[in-house]
């Protein structure tokens, strides 16, 4: 298998490209000056004290909170970026970025017509309805827009008050911090703190969008609750964050994300998600991630910086974490557990397709503190193109962590030999009441594979769907029912024009 | 004159730098079944494998026509849409797909190429029970991810059931009987025997005689380093297991 780093100058082609496609994003068409303009619906380019105060008056924000933000971004101020990931971007210009409400780099599309056909191909594919397609894909055509603006938030609406019948609280995190500042207080960066690591930092002081999610004692979420309303209402930010605090007792499943791809103008995203669980709560995390990878030639993807913890903090609570990524041209996410409580049990299912010229670096952490703590971890990486797949996974048993147990099963699937797939797995225990098992495999699709199938009248894109369904199969079904057949349908897609 | 289902004329095939097909001739009128007959490495899976398009042969010369179509000119899976069905001596594993996933996308994908609609799931469920009846299948082992930890008996009997499903025109049987105790050799020749139709033609290989006591055939070839060297009736089976091959070699050159 031939591996990324073995096709140095096509891959700094491919950065080069990537590096100005960013520039003429937005150096050319805007020459905004630096003063602080808060009627101005955008921030001044790049970051300073003022970008933050700007976004936090923006957001009609309490001063506590500004206070935090500003002290985070003094913090950020002396952190440097990490290189750890085996991933290769060029360096990220953060004085050349707006982070409020970026300008765009070209006028929105007035009708479908004026659309990436590739992009229409896909919504085509998935089945999304004409009315979600335009709004997926940025066009302006404000009757048509507004319309189907005004029927998510009616839904939304509908959707809250059946909600706070029985106490949960589901609302954007701006929101939450006008209205419930005691919760936020007490529970925002308490999983994930303020200097955890630099996108987390800089997300702390910058931070625009996200949800918040509360659900009361011994409250069992009725429906399953979903960003994807809210993300049609309005274009998510690029620095988002969500809180979710399951009290004692309480379940809530929610989901993240939607399977049709999103074009956004915003390339670098750092969001920060904290789960909270207490005791005997349990809070199932599903994402769908699907963001725009890059044309096929790599130019112009997301770059994905995401940091994701869940604290079990309860005696007996459960945080299970499920994720297919296929979008992005790079993700570096790591959804972890802080298994605190006794009894508590953490899970990480995650499918990660990389195609094309994307780099994938994810995984997951696992650290065990409680006594009779648990913990699974089932990861599949598909390659292929001339993608690059790291599974980075850390297992840890702290010394009071009795009969602590993990399970890792880490599989990998090479579509094709110019991608490179990786598995990279900490294991730390400092108990000796602590087992600790892992497993990991390597395949590759086989051409007897492709010619049986073939055989069978498969052709080729199908028969790699059927074989990598099969492949990921472990893990699909722990994705809410509604959403397995379209990941199906989304994976089949992903891998499309891998082979031949 | 009826159109043959299946038409080799002057087939010359290579692999690397080595002729292994040179210059088979053959015509398989509907409904008849054809045993060929030859020693390991004489290229009779060479054959199976160019007829179905296998990637790894050059062909060098020659025709192939199925139902009076040109076989060479399609692709692996438009010969399987068209009708052509190998069940593989050595039947390959796909993991984490239950047979009965692969049987249905199968199904499907040659009923779209033909432009027929999808089979609807309980029709599905009743055709894969009555073929899976007949060679005991029952729905645990279509549970199962395809031939894999199948026993050698298990998978002879997936590649007849997906026969049963598909109902090809032209069937190749390569080695189906390898593997197999008596039992198992019954319970197979009996799911192909009745796919037996005046439509349906088959070719089947072998190197032992004993399969064709239980498939009979209306046919029988010799085959010999890369081509057929001899034909006749089913009697020309129970001379070649009487004298061997050595008789048959070089007799064509
Ligand atoms: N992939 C290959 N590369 C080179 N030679 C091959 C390959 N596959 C088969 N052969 C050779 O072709 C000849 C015919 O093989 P095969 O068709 O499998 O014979 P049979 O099925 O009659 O036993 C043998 O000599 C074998 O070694
Ligand atoms: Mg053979």
């Amino acid at each position: 298998m031939a591996d990324y780093d073995d096709i140095p100058t096509l891959k700094e082609n491919i950065d080069r490209a990537t590096v100005d496609s960013v520039r003429s994003l937005d150096v050319d068409k805007y020459k905004y000056g630096f003063e602080t303009d808060i009627e101005s619906d955008m921030a001044p380019k790049g970051l300073s004290e003022d970008t933050v105060r700007f976004i936090s008056a923006k957001k009609n924000e309490p001063q506590w909170m500004l206070d935090w933000r500003l002290e985070a971004y003094a913090r950020w101020l002396t952190m440097t970026e990490p290189n750890w990931a085996k991933v290769h971007y060029p360096k990220i210009d953060l004085q050349d970025m707006y982070f409020y409400a970026a300008p765009k780099s070209t006028p929105a599309p007035t009708s479908l017509d004026e659309v990436d056909p590739e992009l229409l191909k896909m919504y085509d594919k998935l089945g999304i309805p004409l009315k979600e397609r335009e709004i997926l894909a940025g066009v302006e055509r404000p009757k048509v827009a507004v319309d189907a603006v005004m029927d998510s938030v009616s839904v939304v609406t509908t959707f809250r008050e059946e909600l706070s019948k029985v106490g949960i609280i589901f609302c954007s995190i701006s929101e939450a911090i006008r209205e419930y500042p005691e919760l936020v207080q007490k529970y925002l960066a308490s999983v994930v703190p303020v200097s955890d690591n630099y996108y987390a930092t800089l997300n702390c002081a910058v931070f625009t969008d996200g949800s918040f999610v509360y659900i009361p004692k011994g409250v069992r979420c009725p429906m399953e609750l979903s960003t994807y309303f809210r993300i049609n209402e309005k274009k998510t930010g690029q620095f988002e964050r969500t809180l979710i605090i399951a009290e004692a007792d309480s379940y809530v499943s929610y989901l993240e994300g939607c399977t049709a791809p999103m074009r956004d103008e915003n390339q670098l995203h750092a969001a920060v998600v904290e789960l909270v669980a207490l005791e005997n709560a349990e809070i199932k995390y599903s994402t769908v991630q699907n963001w725009y990878p890059g044309d096929k030639d790599g130019k112009g993807g997301i770059y994905n910086f995401v940091t994701k913890r869940g604290d079990c903090r309860g005696d007996n609570s459960k945080i299970s974490w499920t994720q297919v990524e296929t979008g992005s041209a790079i993700t570096w996410k790591y959804p972890s557990c802080i298994l605190r409580g006794d009894g508590s049990r953490g899970e990480f299912y995650s499918i990660a397709i990389s195609n094309g010229y994307q780099q994938v670096d994810s995984g997951t952490k696992m650290i065990h503190l409680g006594k009779n703590t648990s913990s699974r971890i089932i990861a599949k990486g598909i390659a292929a193109g001339f993608s690059d797949n790291t599974y980075r996974g850390q297992v840890s048993a702290h010394a009071k962590a009795k009969n602590a147990r993990n399970f890792t099963q880490c599989d990998s699937l090479l579509i094709g030999d110019k991608c490179g797939a990786h598995t990279v797995p900490y294991i730390e225990s400092r108990n000796g009441t602590a087992v600790f098992e892992h497993e990991a495999t390597t395949s590759k699709i086989s051409d007897d594979q492709m010619f049986y199938c073939a055989q069978r009248g498969l052709d080729e894109e199908e028969a790699v769907a059927l074989i990598v369904n099969g492949f990921v199969r472990d893990v699909l079904q722990h994705l809410p029912m509604e959403f397995m057949v379209e990941t199906q349908k989304l994976i089949s897609i992903s891998l499309e024009g891998s082979v031949g | 004159m009826t159109t043959p289902i299946l038409e080799i004329r002057n087939l010359h095939a290579r692999i690397e730098d080595r002729e292994i097909l040179k210059g088979v001739n053959l015509i398989i009128p509907p409904g008849e079944v054809h045993a060929v007959m030859g020693r390991n490495g004489s290229g009779k899976s060479t054959l199976s494998y160019v007829l179905a398009g296998k990637e790894d042969y050059e062909i060098t010369d020659g025709e192939v026509l199925l139902d009076g179509e040109n076989l060479l000119d399609m692709e692996p899976h438009e010969r399987a849409a068209a009708g052509l069905f190998l069940a593989f001596q050595y039947p390959i594993e796909i993991p984490g797909v239950a047979t009965m996933t692969f049987l249905k996308a199968a199904i499907n994908s040659q009923r779209k190429a033909r432009g027929e609609g999808e089979l609807s799931t309980p029709d599905f469920m009743r055709a894969v029970k009555t073929a899976g009846t007949e060679l005991n299948i029952d729905t645990d082992m279509l549970k199962r991810p395809l031939n894999v930890g199948f026993s050698g008996g298990e998978k002879k009997r997936a590649e007849v059931l997906q026969m049963a499903l598909l109902q090809p025109k032209m069937c190749i049987l390569d080695e189906t009987d390898s593997g197999l105790d008596i039992d198992a050799l019954q319970v197979v020749s009996k799911g192909v025997n009745a796919l037996r139709n005046g439509n349906r033609s088959m070719l089947v290989i072998t190197h032992y005689q004993r399969l064709l006591n239980h498939i009979v055939p209306d046919v029988v070839h010799v085959f010999s380093d890369g081509r057929i060297v001899e034909s006749g009736d089913k009697d020309l089976a129970l001379q070649l297991e009487a004298k061997g091959y050595a008789d048959f070699d070089g007799a064509a050159a």
